[in-house]
């Protein structure tokens, strides 16, 4: 196996409340190696942005890293100062967000915010940085990006300020990009152009990715591995295909008999029963053995260690 | 946005006119009229006199026919005559304007100067000790009534610690002196005046400041702003502040259309040759022409800051046009 140019191991994101505190991201570790997509996926709620929002050290407060390392290209993130860090984030780590209609800033110029991000990690002139963004914006498709560049948010399209979003992440040429949830917002024919422009730039630049998704198919089209989700731990890691094909963990099967099948004409959607417990009432044990099929007596004391089972990674004392 | 321009002017105007007859309208159902008072100091004058007297001034005549006396004199510059002080308007009101005007704008210049700053703080910190005191500070002066604060400061720093000027707007003969003296002299005897204004308006400003930027700081974009590795202090002016920026527009700005009217205690507590006490004066004393010209400045003050607030959050939000 090649070196991983991202490392989590254990992490640990801990929200204070009026309830006690709890845990959204409860000891998560996975690795992602250079060039790779890596999928995240899992109901709302299951801790998949809180470890993205971890990873930038944008979590605030009430909540907290309370454990883990996050190692970046041999720098453990979550030691770095808050000065260093900047550095870090929108240059060698950049992220682009769900809402790219309220992700940009309405009130200052596509360009504008743009370039100051190109001047906070480059020492380039304002001219150059100007060139560089409108070469940022062409490059990610933007018609007439000159124009483009004087715009505001609000005039242009869903797609169009998502591109823009992406043209900001790209600015300064990150190793790793997070991508959280960034085609939820959008039409699907603007969904699957935006997620072609991602492929597209993640080969020109071999960039390593963290996709977030709550969606399957998205999932299955661009990842090279995925990792399932739930209640802030991680049920299974697995390649793109194995999930799909031989999935192990009772939520990930679960999860994938629940997407509706094409052509297959069903007076009942299938679901998983129950709903997924409060955050601040997740049992001990697996999160998940309340809603679960294969449950067991230790599932409820102990919680299943993550274990190597055929070429998955599986989080479970009874698997499927 | 010319075209906005002038259109809203030439409705402003309208909306002048309008309300300038309707004031004039209100002076003439006041009991008594100038003659009214004249009366009472000369007992032996008889009913022809007074009837001589009425026509003399116009008194005799329908509302509109004064009206449009009264208003064709003001177009053509002349404010008429103040019955109570027996000179023109204008000499009268010209100083104790400025007067008023300065006051009022330093004082809330030095409001805002301390509550934009205090509130952004007090945003970052909500819900901290520094909030909580930031808040009682801006309550306090809320809650304090401006005669009272005002007395309180010329106790303690007039009398006890005799730093500046228990009142007065300047001091005698200054004027002889050389323009930076006359400055500086102004500058002494506005100090109290100005930091009773200023505490007591402080507290709406800091609260409204707050919340504006409490609520710009929750906006996705900051985030985003933040991801891009901008530092605090860039995310928060650039981006959170220029956000919070767009209702402290509007809110200052109509803030200002206040001035006029907003001082009058103070200024009479401080002996502040200022306009307040001389409209109140005015009205009672049936001072038909200075209070009058009071009236149309309050009116203008209040439709030409609306128009400006218009015109600067045009500026501000781009998403607003005028055209």
């Amino acid at each position: 196996m090649s070196n991983p140019v991202l490392s989590v191991r254990n992490l640990e994101t801990t929200f204070t409340t009026k309830l006690g505190p709890f845990r959204a991201v409860n000891g998560v570790s996975y690795d992602i190696n250079a060039g790779e997509t890596l999928g995240i996926v899992g109901e709302s709620g299951c801790g998949k942005s809180v470890t993205s929002f971890s990873l930038m050290r944008l979590i605030e407060k009430p909540g907290r890293i309370t454990n883990g390392e996050a190692i970046l290209n041999g720098r453990d993130l979550l030691k770095l100062s808050e000065s260093e860090m900047e550095q870090v984030r929108g240059g060698e780590m950049a992220m682009i967000f769900q809402e790219p209609m309220t992700a940009l800033n309405p009130v200052l110029t596509i360009g504008r915010q743009l370039d100051e991000q190109i001047l906070k990690h480059r020492h380039v002139s304002k001219k150059e940085a100007r060139d560089r963004s409108i070469e940022m914006l062409r490059l990610v498709g933007i018609p007439s990006p000159e124009k483009r560049y004087e715009a505001y948010a609000h005039q242009l399209s869903g797609g169009m300020r998502q591109r823009a979003m992406i043209a900001m992440a790209l600015s300064c040429d990150p190793k790793f990009l997070i991508a959280d949830e960034p085609t939820t917002a959008l039409d699907v024919t603007i969904q699957a152009q935006i997620l072609e422009l991602i492929q597209d730039i993640q080969e020109k630049f071999n960039m390593t990715v963290q996709f977030i998704t709550h969606d399957l198919g998205v999932i299955s089209e661009i990842s090279d591995r995925v990792m399932v989700m739930y209640g802030g731990q991680t049920c299974e890691t697995a390649t793109a295909k194995d999930i799909f094909n031989s999935p192990r963990h009772p939520y990930t099967v679960a999860l994938i008999n629940s997407r509706p099948k094409f052509g297959h004409r069903v007076d009942k959607l299938q679901t998983i029963e129950g709903s997924v417990p409060a955050p601040h009432e997740l049992p001990r044990g697996c999160p998940f053995q309340n809603r679960c099929p294969n449950a067991l007596e230790i599932c409820k004391t102990n919680r299943p260690p993550l274990e190597k089972m055929g070429a998955n990674l599986v989080a479970c004392f009874n698997p499927m | 946005m010319t075209n906005f321009i002038i259109r809203r002017l030439i409705q402003t105007v309208i909306v002048i006119a309008l309300l300038s007859y309707f004031c004039f309208y209100l002076m003439t159902l006041m009991p008594g009229d100038p003659v009214d008072l004249m009366i009472q100091s000369n007992p032996r004058i008889t009913s022809e006199d007074v009837a001589r007297l009425r026509n003399l001034y116009g008194l005799d005549q329908p509302t509109y026919v004064r009206y449009w006396n009264w208003m064709s004199g003001i177009l053509q510059g002349d404010l008429g005559y103040s019955r109570t002080y027996r000179i023109p308007v204008s000499d009268i009101m010209g100083p104790k304007l400025v007067n008023t005007f300065v006051l009022s704008f330093a004082s809330l210049a030095l409001a805002l100067i301390i509550a934009i700053p205090l509130g952004v703080w007090s945003a970052l910190r909500a819900g901290t000790k520094t909030d909580y005191v930031i808040g009682f500070f801006a309550f306090s002066g809320v809650s304090m009534p401006s005669f009272w604060l005002g007395l309180i400061l010329i106790i303690a720093f007039a009398v006890w610690i005799p730093w500046f000027p228990a009142g007065g707007t300047e001091t005698i003969g200054v004027d002889h002196g050389s323009w930076w003296s006359i400055v500086t002299d102004r500058a002494y005897y506005l100090v109290l005046p100005t930091v009773t204004l200023a505490y007591i308006s402080i507290g709406r400003f800091l609260r409204f400041t707050r919340s504006a930027m409490l609520e710009a700081m929750r906006n996705d974009y900051i985030r985003t702003a933040r991801a891009k590795g901008l530092s605090r202090v860039v995310v928060i002016w650039q981006h959170g502040f220029r956000n919070a920026l767009l209702s402290l527009i509007t809110m200052v700005t109509l803030s200002f259309s206040g001035v006029f009217s907003g001082a009058t205690i103070t200024e009479t507590v401080f002996a502040y040759q200022g306009v307040g006490k001389l409209v109140y004066d005015s009205i009672i004393a049936n001072d038909f022409n200075v209070a009058m010209i009071s009236f149309m400045i309050s009116v203008s003050m209040v439709l030409i800051f609306n128009l400006i607030a218009d015109i600067m959050y045009s500026f501000a939000d781009p998403r607003i046009s005028l055209s």
